[in-house]
């Protein structure tokens, strides 16, 4: 039962969505802010690079949390780049998220890194390892989906619920979205907009690296150029794919997810389906989805932060 | 503290200084990334320098890196001026690569003058029509273009990849060696666009881009077209209450925008690769660059152009220069670097800063 095909799908699409999520996550923060950042893809590689990096050089039982949180380091460091252009600079966001991109990504520091490091070629000394949940990983259907995962994908539920309580009950996480919504009247209410932003960009850029090491410590445990694969796109698309709510994030991570491993574990099995067309499906369907949402079809919200992509200036409200 | 105060006008000097110093201070800043990981960076700079530039036949090689990016430069800069953000001439110059190497491919052996008009309309037309997807969604649907053309990219990626890989199409070469290593059908000798001189080599593609960056600055600074894209750009009520009719213009604006960068993939396909090659092209991510390319250059079409010869140096460089002893990634570093110093540059510009606390500013 547990090699049914729709098993096997399921559970590689919580692997496969497991750094879509963090990045998404990660995203969401920064969006509900206020503030767009295409960066993601750049700021993954460097957080995969990092990680990877460190449990080549780092022993000992936490090598690994060690290199989780590098990642996120570097991840976060990417970001504060971004921030300082975009909050302090009022740089388009635009621009300088392709630019941290480029700057970060496959042909710039993730690869220069990965060279000067001499981290190609070699696998990983420590990776994580799937968990056996209370013994019930080798349970029928319920096991492989819920039972037998790394700690990441454990982290990345909670993260999901932490970060869906903090935007909706906390206090500060009510602030976040009021400075996307709004800043001017944010900023009356005597919360900083600049401290939110920044504070929130950066996070996100945290939760990205960590994306990032996802690939570089548990998919595929090993670094090569451009590891990520575009992922840190689809994590961009996959927020407004979730209307900017944390929990369809997790949603949206793993059939974005299940559409990447499908052609995979579909042919392993001698169906013949041209990759590219499943593969397509998901960015065919964001397409779709922000058409029904913003012709209005759907009466539901949209969740778009109204401020999202502009600079405040204090000065010029 | 440090303030920043609006600017009422910008000086004239600024316009040159800024990418200039941008230039420079990235590239000090990536003198401290060398130096930090113990290369040498004026001799690594030297290196870069007389690969791009100065070296027997580097010219040549950086007028081909050059010539995809002025088209993608354009692109950018066509639709960013109207902040209209179409980040899909990745997408689009797959597409007008397909769409030419089709037209050469049916046209078999034609004359070159036939084949050159026949493989540019034809790029133009596919661009134009797969950047009117998040054009006519944008126009009509309120649909947000950044999204919808970015991942029209990947889906161009996917498409390109079927054509040659997993079917077999019109596009892929069937004969019997190509059995095993897909690739695309070659075109006719006659489809290859010629190139002209000796010593430096310029691609006839790269003549077409300066005709399309000197049409490109005609039409936005000298016509009635032009006057009202950068009406909307400012102000999209505005342009609505001057009875000028947004929606044909969004879409117009981005059809032109597909059709520069198409025009780029069918300078691929006749200038350098002459059949269609959808990996190379996603490898080079020409799109993206020129995204660069347009930003660094204020979205003017004779900026462009310049840029794009240099930072097509800086990529020849890279190619040529890659191997064990020269840092891979560098190039793209720099990139980085250039981008975001002009993007703080731009802040000089706009604004004056103003050291001090804001207090005894305001008294």
């Amino acid at each position: 039962m547990n090699s049914s095909i729709l098993v096997v799908v399921l559970a590689s699409a919580v692997i496969y969505g497991t750094p879509l999520l963090y990045a998404a996550l990660g995203e969401l923060l920064a969006e509900r802010s206020g503030v767009l950042n295409l960066g993601v893809e750049g700021m993954m590689l460097v957080g995969a690079v990092m990680g990877f990096w460190t449990v080549q050089n780092v022993g000992g039982p936490f090598a690994l949390a060690i290199a989780t949180g590098v990642a996120a380091l570097s991840g976060a460091a990417c970001a504060s780049i971004h921030a300082f252009l975009t909050i302090t600079l009022r740089a388009s966001q635009i621009v300088s998220g392709l630019a941290l991109s480029i700057f970060a990504g496959a042909a710039g520091l993730s690869s220069y890194l990965g060279s000067d490091l001499s981290l190609a070629d070699a696998p990983a000394r420590h990776e994580f390892s799937k968990l056996d949940i209370a013994g019930l990983g080798d349970a029928p259907v319920v096991g492989p989906l819920l039972f037998n995962h790394s700690w990441l994908v454990y982290c990345s539920w909670l993260l999901t619920i932490a970060i869906g309580l903090y935007l909706s009950r906390t206090r500060p996480g009510l602030n976040v979205r009021a400075v996307g919504e709004s800043p001017q009247a944010a900023d009356a209410l005597g919360i900083s907009v600049t401290r939110y932003r920044y504070a929130h960009v950066i996070a996100g850029g945290a939760l990205a690296g960590i994306g990032g090491a996802c690939f570089s410590l548990d998919i595929t445990p090993l670094w090569v150029d451009g590891l990520t694969g575009g992922a840190g796109w689809i994590a961009v698309a996959l927020v407004i794919f979730a209307f900017w709510r944390a929990d369809l994030c997790l949603v949206g991570a793993y059939v974005f997810g299940a559409f990447q491993a499908l052609p995979f574990t579909l042919q392993a099995r001698g169906y013949t389906v041209a990759p590219e067309l499943m593969q397509a499906l998901p960015y065919v369907m964001t397409i779709l989805v922000l058409v029904l949402v913003s012709t209005g079809w759907s009466k539901r919200r949209l969740g778009a932060p109204a401020a999202l992509g502009i600079a405040y200036v204090r000065e010029e409200r | 503290m440090i303030r920043a105060e609006r600017r009422l006008s910008e000086p004239r000097w600024l316009r040159l200084a800024v990418p200039l110093l941008s230039i420079a201070v990235a590239a000090v800043v990536g003198a401290i990334v060398l130096l930090a990981t113990g290369h040498h960076p004026l001799a690594t700079y030297h290196r870069i320098l007389s690969a791009a530039f100065t070296a027997d036949g580097a010219l040549s090689g950086t007028l081909i890196a050059a010539t995809p990016l002025v088209f993608c430069g354009l692109a950018a800069a066509a639709a960013f001026r109207m902040q209209l953000f179409n980040i899909g001439a990745e997408g689009q110059l797959t597409a007008g690569a397909i769409g030419a190497v089709a037209a050469g491919l049916a046209l078999g052996n034609a004359p070159t003058w036939l084949m050159i008009v026949a493989m540019v309309v034809a790029g133009a037309l596919a661009g134009a029509a797969w950047a009117s997807i998040p054009g006519l969604l944008r126009a009509f649907a309120r649909t947000n273009e950044i999204i919808t053309s970015l991942m029209l990219n990947y889906v161009a990626a996917l498409l390109g990849n079927y054509l040659i890989f997993d079917s077999l199409s019109y596009w892929r070469d069937t004969s019997a060696q190509a059995k095993v290593f897909p690739q695309g059908r070659p075109l006719a000798e006659s489809a290859s666009w010629p190139a002209y001189g000796s010593s430096i080599v310029v691609p006839f593609g790269m003549l077409v881009g300066v005709i399309a960056a000197t049409g490109l600055w005609f039409l936005y600074r000298r016509t009635r077209f032009g006057f009202e894209v950068s009406v909307l750009g400012d102000s999209l009520r505005a342009a609505r209450y001057a009875g000028i009719r947004t929606r044909r213009t969004i879409l117009s604006v981005m059809a032109l925008s597909g059709a520069l960068a198409g025009i780029g993939g069918a300078s691929q396909a006749g200038d350098f690769a002459h059949l269609f090659d959808p990996r190379a092209l996603q490898q080079e991510g020409f799109g993206y660059t020129g995204i660069v390319v347009a930003a660094l250059s204020r979205y003017h079409p004779a900026a462009v152009v310049a840029v794009a010869f240099l930072l097509g140096g800086l990529k020849n460089a890279g190619f040529a220069l890659q191997g064990p002893d020269f840092p891979s990634g560098l190039v793209g570093v720099l990139q980085g670097l250039i981008l975001f110093c002009a993007l703080g540059g731009e802040l000089l510009a706009r604004y004056r800063i103003r050291i001090g606390s804001a207090t005894a500013a305001a008294a």
